[in-house]
């Protein structure tokens, strides 16, 4: 049961951090199906940090240096979508879809040079970074505390106050509405919308690293995120891209996917004798059941997926 | 005459086709230099001839008789690769990105080997069953867009898992004892491989090598039909272009979406149909990823211009430069860097509006300018 709990609020923690990525690019006026890769680098930045850091030192540098790493990564990452989208109009479509092909391949083709570097016949695209992991949680009896989950409350609460109580925010939801009526006040689209799909980024890159370290202490990157980055999204349009609401969502779904990794721990349901792959379908089915439902009256910002071009009214 | 000659390349330059093929190659060509600059990072002293290698595919075997089978087998790839190009190059006309085409290719497979194996039924049966399930899974996807405004690329992705974790259980029971891999078909049921008619004979008679890959040339150019002469494709295209336009006039766009959605996941299974009856491949039932090869039927799509014709060529590009990967020397470079340079090229198309537009720009101002002297 407290396996349960950790899970969950791990995932949830993810499914936070990743979610509110998507929320502040799209209220900026982006769509961001790039979070996918976005989570793979950051991931990938994290999980090298961790294999290169000394296990020795305090746990708080570790933590702070493995969150660092991947809000860098992430941040580098996202510019290419920005660039692209924002500064050349391309279709955010297919741009967020060739950033995530990207990452699975640039980060496979990053691991295995390396791990040939180390030895030439080590072929694998696996991270390993059991020494260092050990920072990342602070056991509270049964319970393994992550700091991870600290920092998704964190970015919770802080994402609320930038988006509802700060001038930026309020600004940058004015471009994902009406960027031609936020350009006639002054306000400047096209810093905007770099601006939120740098947050976002910044947060699915941290969030990445915090998928990888979820209950396992090596990576194989060929893998990718396994398709985390689209849960965030369903997660985020179940929240009706309001913080708050994500929050909630996030701890529905983050449920869901721990069930799976610890479903043969209840007795009832390993009674059950239901195949392991239902419950790895299990996210994907409920998201799609919930998106089913809540996406007929979206309150998704008007402009979303929109280019922003001075000159069209 | 100097003139002259350069009116007619102007004239040349905004042909639509031209400029589509002009960046088609444009994006190759930056693609390919910034794999070569990866492998120079990589590893610099074998990195010229490991992009050769990469480009050169088959050609590298030294023998006629060799080079044409790898050929087969690279052709083998490709027919798959373009069957998703297609699926997703006719969502896109509607104006829908079937990113699930990755999903609808994973049920075509499971159902074709269902079919193949556990009921012994022969090929064309297979087919069919392919075609349905894919076009199934493109009708959930378009329904839910249709009637409840779900995202195509959100609810594509989640069907791409949840059709990969029920074929894994549903090949589960057709599987080799001592392998995660399903049963061969040539050893089970040789009825279900698609006949290849001789065709083999041309290919150092690569067993491999089937009808299939002709078929499904004549599928693009019949879509190219389709699209361009049929009230049928005009309409999908219309959709695409102006929704709220397209309902207006009388065309029902909620029909046509879920209809679209169809025949792009129906190409989309037979697509694997078209792989996995070839006996090539088995399905590895612990698979935890979804094969890549309806994402890479989306760089397919978008370096053939958007073109059912264009995409044929650009399908056999990059399984020609995926399939040239895999000859890397995998202890010094990772195969993956093919993978690499298909999602830059990818990443690329995307300015390829920006780059016709600007073309487009300085065409127009010429011919302003010059017309403004002729005055």
């Amino acid at each position: 049961m407290v396996l349960l709990l950790q899970y969950t609020l791990l995932f949830a923690s993810v499914l936070i951090l990743v979610a509110l990525g998507g929320c502040f690019s799209e209220h900026s006026g982006v769509i961001n199906l790039g979070l996918e890769g976005i989570m793979v680098m950051g991931a990938l930045g994290g999980a090298l940090t961790l294999k290169v850091i000394s296990p020795e030192l305090p746990a708080i540098v570790i933590v702070l240096a493995v969150l660092l790493a991947s809000t860098v990564c992430g941040v580098v990452y996202s510019m290419l979508l920005a660039f692209a989208c924002i500064n050349f109009k391309a279709d955010q479509t297919l741009v967020g879809t060739a950033l995530n092909m990207l990452a699975a391949a640039a980060a496979t083709v990053i691991v295995k040079t390396i791990n040939i570097a180390e030895n030439p016949d080590n072929v694998s695209s696996t991270v390993q970074y059991v020494a260092s992991k050990k920072a990342l949680v602070v056991s509270i009896g049964s319970f393994q505390f992550n700091w991870f989950m600290l920092v998704a409350l964190l970015a919770l609460i802080a994402a609320y106050v930038i988006l509802y109580k700060t001038r930026f925010g309020l600004r940058l939801m004015a471009c994902g509405e009406h960027p031609q009526a936020a350009d006639s006040v002054g306000i400047n689209v096209y810093t905007m919308r770099w601006a939120g799909v740098l947050i976002s980024g910044m947060l699915a890159g941290i969030g990445g690293i915090v998928y990888i370290t979820a209950g396992v202490s090596e990576w194989k990157f060929e893998n990718g995120v396994a398709g985390f980055g689209f849960l965030a999204l369903a997660v985020m349009i179940f929240g009706q891209w309001k913080p708050v609401n994500i929050g909630l969502a996030a701890l529905l779904f983050g449920f869901f996917r721990a069930l799976s990794n610890v479903y043969s721990g209840f007795d009832f349901l390993a009674a059950l004798n239901i195949p392991s792959s239902v419950y790895n379908m299990m996210p994907y089915i409920i998201s799609l059941a919930v998106l089913a439902f809540t996406s007929a009256n979206s309150r998704a910002p008007k402009a979303e997926g929109i280019p922003y071009d001075k000159g069209s009214r | 005459m100097a003139r002259n000659n350069k009116i007619e390349k102007e004239s040349f330059l905004s042909k639509p086709a031209i400029q589509s093929i002009m960046a088609s190659l444009l994006c190759i060509v930056i693609g390919l230099l910034i794999g070569y600059i990866a492998l120079l990072i990589i590893n610099p002293v074998g990195a010229t001839e490991a992009i050769i290698t990469i480009i050169k595919n088959y050609f590298t075997y030294p023998s006629k008789a060799a080079a044409l089978k790898y050929l087969g087998n690279t052709l083998v790839k490709a027919s798959p690769l373009l069957m998703c190009a297609l699926s997703i190059q006719f969502c896109y006309q509607a104006g829908l990105f079937n990113i699930g085409a990755a999903g609808q290719y994973v049920a075509g497979a499971g159902a074709s080997l269902f079919c193949a194996l556990s009921l012994g039924l022969p090929w064309y049966v297979c087919l069919v069953a392919a075609l349905l399930a894919g076009g199934i899974f493109g009708v959930i996807v378009g329904l839910l867009k249709a009637y409840l405004n779900v995202n195509e690329v959100i609810s594509g992705i989640m069907l791409n898992w949840i059709g990969l974790y029920t074929v894994n259980m549903l090949l589960g029971g057709v599987k080799e004892v001592s392998s995660p891999y399903t049963l061969s078909i040539a050893n089970t049921n040789p009825g279900a491989l698609i006949p290849s008619l001789g065709l083999e004979k041309l290919f150092s008679n690569n067993k491999y090598v089937t009808i299939a890959i002709p078929l499904s040339v004549i599928i693009a150019i019949i879509l190219k039909i389709v699209l361009s002469k049929t009230v049928f494709g005009y309409e999908i295209k219309a959709t695409g272009i102006a929704k709220d336009a397209a309902k207006y006039s009388g065309m029902k766009e909620k029909k046509n979406v879920i209809v679209t959605l169809f025949i792009g996941g129906a190409l989309a299974g037979l697509g694997a149909a078209f792989l996995f009856l070839t006996g090539y491949e088995q399905w590895s039932v612990t698979q935890s990823s979804v094969p890549g090869m309806g994402f890479n039927g989306i760089a397919a799509t978008f370096l053939g211009g958007l073109d059912p014709i264009g995409t044929i060529f650009a399908s056999y590009f990059i399984q020609h430069i995926t399939s040239g990967g895999s000859y890397l020397d995998k202890n010094v470079y990772p195969s993956q860097i093919s993978d690499f340079i298909s999602s830059i090229i990818i990443y690329l198309c995307g300015f390829v509006l920006f780059f016709k537009f600007f073309l487009n720009g300085r065409i127009r101002a010429n011919k302003e300018r010059k017309e403004g002297g002729n005055k």
